[in-house]
């Protein structure tokens, strides 16, 4: 037992034994962080200040609120016994269903010292805490690779630092758009298309986002408004008043090919894909070969090298082959539902080279035909000259696929935008 | 009101509480918090506020949120008919605009809705605010202003305060993800599909009369039927209809009839998809598996 838990006061309460209990094997005393609750046992105060900064640790967000309000509960009757005051500081510190998952395991190796493995508490972290310190962030890679999200990725280690330094903001290159992306192979064109890449991107967001504003006339009469103006021509409404109608902003889910055969072209639509994702909320982006990674939260992180490199790292040295069908069964499964609404397109960047059975990619893209507004797939072999799209698992899928569309260049990226404005 | 009363009570009104429902519910009270529940459809979210309701001797007040809710469907809104006959008669009357105008715009002519509905009773009911992520973001942001200050302010009558703090539930059934604001704000409370033994004792709680052994039987067979890959995983509530109508074709052993079994599994699965993927054979291995 750690000497500070053999409080000396007298009163020493129901909940005081309940903790005497808890604290057994608890480790030594972390110090001190703040002095929420005067009156209350200093010692009973820092454990639940470190618990609380354990859980934050591990991606729970955590405020001075939900810490005070703990030492309240602390001092109320629930805490006479260990599996009340579990729960209760389950249903107060969770905010999330992962949260409430793996808050039993964090709760049992903090307070009763049971095992609990480091990777767990290092890495089990939800992938879009990327306000974290750059330390704590180089812990959960060198643990499990960027964000977590792909074992795999993490043999690369620390081989990151490529991307640093590369030139930003070049002038226009006008002939760089229409070069195919596979023939850019000096490095400085490489960095300008790069730029040119996030540049696009970032003007189809917000020619989108225009649009949708330019659009947004309703007629719908607002009756409080117009009455309220026409008091004065005794109710006659003359002067109308015209609500706006709300529009839901068109959401983008982008599915990214990171496999073997793409492989030439993944670095520059990763760009692109940051470019879109960045600072706008109705975007997801996932990527795929074998399995499927949601990768938004790491694409939010503001510093754009840093993001581009965590993500070119997953998509980058996998071989097998890829399975789009089961990748997209993935998404269908437990992604779907959350980002995807009636105004929402997909579009799936992919050469329909599919190692699984064409029938099971069929079935899924017509589940997710169901679920969407458009699916575009674009297909960067279609700026090969006489291809046609023979693969099986390509024809499997066409039939339920809205656009079909070339994505060897930069221009043909960009040439989607009046379509996407148009959904 | 401790823990203890809490879960009594809740015995008493017949629902049928997880393990840590009701320290759940407790600490709502204590802290003053609103509650976020969170679990796929048909676990019995809305049940939970319903029970709160009775526990606490309230009335519930229901906001069914869905896509384009405004403040106007939510909140308040003026009874527009009302205003447009009182202005022709005060006109007929003689009165001028303004005099009009302060007229028509008081407590008179306002509509209550279940935001405003819920700070104005006498005695704090129970406001649940039902899937709240079908909402969109604006509305999400002026529920949570609503939540911490407990006052809204009409422009034509000023601010209104609350008068009693209403218990809030919110659920959510995760078709958005919701505002870490929000979610701070709320106590969090993961709702799961019940337990065999657990949903046993709901369907014996609701439907009184049936067997103790069917009420097992038909729970083991729900939890089986729900870890198939299903398109739309049966709810409480579909559990309930099946063993009604299992308990009204007078079965008492599943393993006797499995072909009844097979025709009444209708009431739990409710597309055509898994109504092909759940055949007979299935049907068979796993009723050989539950029963």
């Amino acid at each position: 037992m750690s000497p500070q838990a053999r409080s000396p006061h007298g009163a020493s309460s129901a909940s005081t034994r309940v903790f005497d209990a808890l604290w057994r094997n608890a480790g030594p005393p972390l110090p001190d962080f703040a002095s929420l609750h005067p009156g209350y046992e200093l010692a009973t105060r820092r454990r639940l200040a470190s618990f609380a900064r354990t859980l934050r640790q591990n991606g729970f967000r955590i405020g001075l609120a939900e810490t005070r309000d703990a030492l309240s509960v602390l001092a109320s009757p629930l805490a006479t016994r260990p599996s009340r005051l579990q729960s209760a500081l389950r249903a107060l510190f969770c905010a999330t269903h992962s949260d409430w998952e793996r808050f039993d395991e964090i709760f049992m190796a903090f307070w009763r010292g049971r095992h609990m493995r480091t990777a767990q508490t290092l890495s089990g972290a939800p992938a879009d805490n990327n306000k974290v310190s750059g330390r704590r962030v180089a812990l959960a890679e060198a643990q499990q690779g960027p964000s977590g999200l792909l074992d795999q990725a993490a043999r690369g280690g620390e081989t990151t630092a490529s991307g640093q330094g590369r030139p930003e903001g070049a002038s226009p290159a006008e002939n760089l758009a229409t070069t195919d992306l596979r023939h850019i192979t000096d490095p400085a064109d490489i960095a300008r298309a790069h730029a040119l890449a996030a540049r696009l991107a970032r003007t189809m967001r917000a020619r989108i986002v225009r649009r949708q504003q330019v659009r947004s006339q309703g007629r719908r009469l607002d009756l409080r408004r117009t009455i309220h103006r026409n008091i004065a021509h005794g109710g006659t409404p003359i002067e109308l008043v015209l609500r706006r109608r709300k529009h839901k902003p068109l959401r983008l889910v982008i599915l990214l090919d990171a496999s073997g055969s793409m492989s030439l072209y993944t670095a520059f639509f990763v760009r692109f894909l940051h470019g879109v994702v960045d600072a706008f909320r109705e975007a997801e982006a996932f990527v795929f070969h074998t399995r499927l990674a949601h990768v938004s939260p790491s694409l939010r992180d503001r510093d754009v090298t840093r993001a581009v490199d965590k993500l070119a790292l997953m998509a980058q040295g996998i071989g097998g082959g890829t399975r789009i069908g089961e990748s997209l069964a993935t998404f269908n499964r437990w992604h779907a539902r959350r980002v995807i609404n009636s105004r929402t397109a997909v579009m799936i960047v992919s050469d329909g080279y599919d190692t699984g059975e064409p029938e099971r990619l069929g079935a899924e893209m017509r589940r997710l035909r169901q679920r969407c507004r458009r699916i575009v797939w674009l297909n960067p072999l279609i700026g090969w000259r006489d291809y046609s799209p023979v693969a099986r698992g390509m024809q499997a899928a066409l039939p339920y696929v809205d656009l079909f569309a070339p994505a060897h260049n930069l221009e043909s990226l960009a040439a989607l935008e009046p379509y996407l404005a148009r959904l | 009101m401790n823990r203890e009363t809490i879960s009594d009570k809740l015995a008493a009104v017949g629902y049928v509480a997880d393990r840590d429902i009701a320290t759940a519910l407790w600490l709502m009270e204590f802290l003053k918090r609103p509650l976020l529940l969170e679990g796929e459809a048909g676990v019995g979210k809305t049940e939970v506020a319903k029970a709160l309701a009775a526990v606490h001797d309230a009335e519930l007040i229901r906001l069914q949120c869905y896509e384009g809710l405004d403040q106007n469907a939510a909140l308040y809104e003026w009874n527009y008919q009302r205003q447009l006959l009182a202005i022709k008669a005060r006109e007929g009357a003689g009165e001028n605009a303004d005099a009009i105008e302060e007229h028509i715009f008081s407590e008179r002519y306002l509509l209550e809705r279940p935001l405003l509905a819920a700070i104005r009773r006498e005695s704090p009911p129970v406001l649940l605010v039902d899937e709240v992520d079908r909402a969109d973001e604006e509305f999400e942001a002026f529920l949570l202003e609503l939540l911490s200050d407990f006052q809204v302010s009409i422009p034509e009558l000023g601010t209104i305060t609350a008068t009693s703090i209403p218990r809030v539930v919110l659920t959510s059934n995760g078709t958005r993800e919701l505002s870490d604001a929000l979610r701070r704000r709320c106590l969090y409370h993961y709702v799961d599909f019940p337990d065999v033994d657990r949903e046993a004792r709901i369907i014996l709680t609701r439907l009184p009369g049936i067997d103790t052994a069917l009420a097992h039987q038909v729970a083991r067979m729900v939890n089986a039927v729900r870890k198939e890959d299903l398109r739309k995983v049966p709810g409480v509530a579909e559990t309930l209809d099946w063993a009604a109508t299992l308990a009204g074709l007078e079965l008492h052993d599943l393993r006797q009839e499995p072909e009844a079994v097979h025709e009444t599994m209708m009431c739990l699965l409710k597309t055509h998809e898994d109504r092909t993927r759940l055949t007979r054979e299935v049907t068979e291995r796993l009723l050989g598996k539950v029963a």
